[in-house]
């Protein structure tokens, strides 16, 4: 299969008859390890990939031209279901980017806000992206220690907003409403039972010698790769590049905390784990600075009855758990964007699969598919 | 001394001496013990099912099936096993379906035809054969055979991926486990499984138990690896990867025809476990007081299957601890692990044994065995590491 492939062909596998040598399989939409209704074609010899060409859109559900058809308000429920593992950074994505448009400032309570809650989230998220890649090795323990803990992060998000895994909490302009009173000194009691249970998750994982020999060395995509696919986020950090829009593109008020950005060079499955694993206690650090330095005050901007960006267009990012989430948001002065995209990370990142997986066992496919960290509701938009 | 094989003597005398055709005592006897082993192979596996669940689910901070039957859901696996019997027996259009009806079966009677030789307790074994731990190996290895079956029959491209994985993880591990077990054999001078246990009735220095497992310690050890790759359990459960192959083998069965694969796993199990316990760990032999009002035989031969239960079910727990502790191989790793490592140090114990045993001087088998483990360790850790293969690359 070659580069680039026109844009609008439908790529499909040349069968060029089964013989005993290549077999074809098709992996998914149903299968247990695709992390939803993704489908792999699978070119084998033996147990090795010669070829693979993911097959998506089981999800599409016109995320983009239903955008076009509701006002700005509206979209952000809709922007829950891009990322459902992740639907705080989604939203916060999404708000970042009317806001910019408008030119619109916030309360500084409401951005303190939304970094705990966005970096809250990106531990949820990860914990999820653990639990299940230690499935697809074959480590059941793993994802119910990450699930229990996911729950806590969910249970505070209940607390805040009323719901577990669409939140729509984010609104243009600031949050809809406060802290509840219980939220800051719960936050402090996980944070406190979360740190010590990253040693345990090492335990079970990262110092465990079969999962390194499972993840060392397998899928490597080299950072020029990396780079012309577009990579972004953890899969880009693991590949060596320093490249955190948190920090490169500082947005909301990042650039006030203290964190390092974790970056591997091994370009390896190896190195997009050990990223993950790091970012979860950097972000437990970005929660710390940020519930210590938490103002007082509002945390709703004075904002319009109808919200009317005016005319012009902007393309808005944010690092999501998974990497680069954009808004591209074209406005024409009434209340509905005129063109409303979305470059998702999971996408993007996902395209680069076959180019990781040749010349892996069937085995690695599960492992570097993991490690890609997928979201199919992003991925299909 | 009363044991099984004498008293089913006696039975046949009688019978002769009723003038009743030979035939008719022979199915009597088998028919019973088959009976028997049946209803310890569904109870045992009934049991083994819900204790794995249980210990799964604490080792994971849950509680595991708390509802059927109410103490801690005991009955779970009953209802389960209803489950099963009660659902439709389905057939793809697809399989072969004479293939693929006899896999189960294939796989269940190698299963329960290991069962013969286990020597439960002082007398109590079905039949004490000259070659017992051969039958036991050889036996079960038939397993495969079911597992292919299944596999090809099913015409499903997952099950056949894990019907070949499978063949080719049975056929690497049997290889040093087979030779894992004759360093005990060489040590007692017998195959026969009852003799085996007699042969551990002393101790070592006068303080260790005579199990074979101490100074044959690297070959417990390499048995215990290869049993597990034996029994599918992980960390080699490769044919069956839930992540991988959806199911392995067994993909297109459901119904009992599924559980009955199920019920093999964990009769497999247990039969690694008591080849396991009889070599090395000595079988039932364990502390024991002769109790009140029975004779001092019948206590022997009761304290002698409690322990021999312990044992087995203790490496049985073990085996379950490292599933949910531990990640899976990869199939190309388990290869080279079997072929580069196990049977390197499987045969270097051998020699050892061999030599130790012709210089005589048992002691020097202790020293023999860990200087093997300190040369394993450092021969893994001095390897380079692996690296990727890239197709085109391999030979």
């Amino acid at each position: 299969m070659d580069r680039p492939i026109p844009i609008g062909t439908t790529v499909v596998m040349e069968r060029t008859g089964e013989t005993m040598e290549e077999m074809y399989v098709n992996m998914g939409p149903q299968h247990p390890s695709t992390h939803g209704v993704l489908r792999l074609m699978l070119k084998l010899d033996g147990e090795y990939i010669i070829d693979c060409i993911p097959y998506i859109g089981y999800l599409h559900r016109c995320h983009e031209k239903i955008g076009e058809n509701r006002n700005y308000t509206q979209i952000i429920p809709y922007t829950d279901r891009l990322d459902y593992l992740a639907s705080m950074s989604m939203n916060f994505g999404y708000v970042l980017a009317v806001e910019r448009l408008m030119g619109q400032k916030i309360p500084e309570r409401a951005e303190y806000m939304r970094v705990i809650l966005a970096e809250l989230q990106r531990i949820a998220s990860h914990l999820i992206w653990l639990g299940t890649f230690g499935l697809d090795l074959g480590n059941f323990t793993i994802f119910m220690y990450c699930f229990r803990e996911r729950e806590m992060i969910l249970d505070l998000f209940e607390s805040v907003t009323g719901q577990r895994l669409n939140y729509s909490f984010y609104r243009i302009g600031g949050m809809p409403m406060d802290f509840p009173e219980t939220f800051l000194t719960d936050c402090q009691v996980f944070l406190t039972w979360f740190k010590p249970r990253l040693p345990e998750y090492d335990a079970i994982m990262t110092d465990n010698i079969l999962f390194q020999k499972r993840v060392q060395g397998v899928g490597i995509s080299p950072p020029q790769v990396a780079v012309d696919y577009g990579l972004s986020g953890p899969m880009l950090r693991a590949c060596g590049i320093k490249w955190d829009l948190r920090r490169n593109d500082p947005y909301s008020i990042y650039d006030r905390f203290e964190f390092d950005i974790p970056v591997f060079d091994t370009c390896d499955v190896w190195a997009r784990y050990m990223v993950r694993r790091k970012e979860m206690e950097e972000s437990v650090k970005i929660v710390e600075q940020a519930l210590a330095q938490l103002p007082p005050g509002e945390v709703m901007a004075k904002m319009p009855k109808t919200i009317k960006p005016p005319a012009g267009q902007i393309y808005s990012r944010a690092e999501s758990p998974r990497g680069e989430i954009g808004f591209y948001i074209i406005s024409d002065g009434s209340p509905k964007p005129y063109r409303y995209k979305v470059r998702s990370p999971a996408y993007v990142n996902l395209s680069a699969l076959p180019e990781m997986l040749k010349g892996c066992l069937v085995a690695d496919c599960v492992a570097v598919l993991g490690s890609v960290d997928i979201v199919l509701g992003e991925v299909d938009r | 001394m009363m044991t099984f094989a004498s008293l089913v003597e006696r039975f046949y005398a009688a019978m002769a001496a009723w003038g009743i055709p030979w035939i008719v005592p022979t199915l009597i006897v088998m028919v019973i013990v088959v009976s028997v082993v049946l209803a310890y192979i569904s109870v045992a596996a009934m049991f083994m099912i819900w204790w794995e669940r249980k210990i799964s689910a604490h080792i994971q901070v849950r509680y595991g099936p708390m509802r059927v039957g109410g103490w801690h859901g005991w009955a779970q696996s009953i209802a389960d096993g209803i489950k099963l019997l009660l659902k439709e027996d389905l057939i793809p259009a697809g399989a072969d379906k004479v293939v693929f009806v006899l896999a189960p079966m294939v796989v269940f009677g190698a299963t329960v035809a290991a069962y013969v030789t286990i020597p439960w307790a002082p007398g109590l074994i079905v039949r004490d054969l000259n070659i017992g731990i051969l039958y036991m190996v050889s036996i079960s290895s038939l397993v495969v055979v079911g597992i292919i079956m299944a596999g090809w029959s099913s015409n499903n491209k997952y099950a056949t991926l894990g019907a070949l994985r499978s063949a080719a993880q049975a056929v690497s591990y049997e290889v040093p486990l087979v030779l894992s077990l004759l360093g005990p054999v060489m040590i007692a001078g017998t195959m026969s499984m009852g003799k085996l246990v007699e042969a551990q009735s002393g101790r070592w220095f006068g303080v260790l138990p005579g199990w074979f497992v101490f100074p044959q310690i690297v070959a417990f050890l390499i048995y215990f690896t290869c049993a597990l790759a034996e029994c599918n359990r992980l960390p080699f459960d490769i044919p069956e990867a839930e992540s991988e192959l959806v199911a392995g083998f067994h993909v297109e069965y459901s119904g009992m025809r599924f559980a009955m694969f199920f019920l093999a796993e964990y009769a497999n199990m247990f039969v690694v476990s008591a080849i396991a316990t009889t070599v090395f760990l000595g079988g039932w032999h364990g502390p024991w007081i002769p109790l009140p009002g029975l004779p001092r035989e019948v206590a022997h031969g009761l304290f002698g299957l409690v322990w021999f239960q312990v044992k087995c079910y203790f490496l049985i727990f073990v085996m379950m601890w490292l599933r949910w502790t531990l990640a899976r191989l990869r199939v190309d790793q388990l290869m080279a692990f079997a072929w580069k490592v196990l049977l390197p140090i499987s045969f270097a114990n051998l020699i050892v044994t061999g030599l130790v045993l012709v210089l005589g001087k048992q002691a020097l088998l202790y020293v023999g065995g860990i200087a093997i483990l300190l040369l394993a360790a450092i021969l893994l850790a001095a390897r380079p590491a692996a690296r990727t293969v890239r197709v085109g690359e391999r030979t």
